[in-house]
């Protein structure tokens, strides 16, 4: 398979509730949330791209642009 | 197609409080249905009423709301008269059991091929956190704040001695199992139930002390284990996920078609 990079992650600011999930299963500790609740990248050059965090997100708030390298 | 595909974006940001798991079991659907390459025609969402019942409002396939616990009698009506669709239902654990328990029964008695979901947060959580069929002993619920004397159902064998033949279990936390399950579930040509064990940090959460949305999730996935597994053995209060049953029998729809067929060639 080959590997995927990082592009962007694109996070719907109104959607997303602060439930700290995708923080919290994020295997790489890409994700905090900032002085709002609201999720943000603050650490997205760890990002490996599996997309654990879109799947999991309850409100559909978090999407992971990759592209193959 | 992308997520935002399927759904009606009018109605974001969604009622559910932060970190409620029936999210979860959104995402996956739509993601569950993306893969099937099914389209949005094609599928018709029936549910009732209760947070979970909710589901129905948000996805953008044809889609009914209907009463508490009555969702599967008004599913049933849409897959006699179309049985080309194919019929989703999302209920809570008391829409589907506690009110709805008999419709529930019937439903999988008969084999009428649908994909009931049973969204299960053990709790009335749209009500304000009575306990439910599904709470078990001693949880706690505003109904039971010294502790529920009621034992629970098991779902999975309810709904196998019921005649479902499909049935399948998982959590929120279990996305990818949660996505495929939900492709299987609606592919088997019968009565399918899948219960997914999804969180209520608001009510059921709070009541038991079980901390919030990522820590119950943790839960889910330190107190489960795959169906067959050693360690059931060592911990027999491990929660099973997997496909329990899967079996075919006569569909109830195909079954009435010959039945007029029959009867029609009969009368010519
Ligand atoms: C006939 C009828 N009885 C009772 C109610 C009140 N009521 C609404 S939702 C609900 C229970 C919801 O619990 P559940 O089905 O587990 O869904 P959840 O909100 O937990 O997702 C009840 C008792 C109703 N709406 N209609
Ligand atoms: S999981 Fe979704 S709603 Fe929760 S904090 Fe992350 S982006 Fe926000
Ligand atoms: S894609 Fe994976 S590694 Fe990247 S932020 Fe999401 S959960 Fe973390
Ligand atoms: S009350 Fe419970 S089930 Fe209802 S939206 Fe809130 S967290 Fe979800
Ligand atoms: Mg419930």
């Amino acid at each position: 398979m080959a590997k995927k990079k990082l592009k962007a992650h694109h996070i719907e600011r109104t959607w997303c509730k602060g439930c700290g999930i995708c923080v919290h299963f994020c295997p790489k500790q890409v994700l905090a949330l900032d002085e709002h609740n609201i999720a943000y990248p603050a650490a997205p050059e760890a990002c490996i791209c599996c997309r654990m965090c879109e799947y999991r997100c309850p409100d559909l708030a978090i999407e992971v642009e990759c592209q193959e390298t | 197609m992308s997520v935002k595909d399927y759904i009606r974006e009018r109605f974001f940001p969604h009622m559910w409080c932060p970190g409620c798991g029936h999210g979860v079991v959104l995402n996956a659907m739509i993601r569950a249905v993306e893969s099937l390459g099914m389209s949005k025609n094609e599928i018709v969402m029936v549910s009732g009423i209760g947070c979970s019942a909710r589901i129905s409002g948000y996805v953008d396939f044809h889609s009914m709301h209907t009463i508490h616990g009555r969702a599967l009698a008004f599913a049933t009506g849409i897959k006699m008269s179309r049985p080309e669709l194919n019929v989703i239902v999302p209920m809570g654990d008391g829409d589907a059991l506690a009110i709805g328990g008999n419709h529930f029964l019937h439903a999988a008695r008969r084999n009428i091929e649908m994909t009931a979901i049973v969204m299960n947060n053990r709790i009335y959580g749209m009500t304000g956190g009575q306990f439910s069929p599904l709470s078990g002993y001693a949880a706690a619920a505003s109904t039971a704040p010294y502790g529920n004397i009621d034992h629970g159902f098991d779902i999975a064998k309810l709904s196998e001695a019921a005649g479902a033949t499909f049935v399948a279990r998982t959590t929120t936390y279990h996305v990818h199992e949660l996505t495929r399950l939900i492709r299987d579930a609606i592919l088997h040509e019968g009565f399918s139930v899948l219960e997914v064990l999804t969180q209520c940090p608001t009510y059921f959460g709070r009541y038991n002390r079980a901390g919030d949305a990522p820590e119950m999730m943790e839960t889910y996935k330190n107190r489960t284990v795959a169906v067959g597994s050693e360690k059931k053995h060592q911990d027999p209060d491990l929660i099973e996920r997997g496909v329990f049953v899967k079996k075919e029998l006569p569909e109830y729809c195909r079954e009435y078609e010959k039945v007029i067929e029959k009867n029609q060639q009969k009368q010519t």
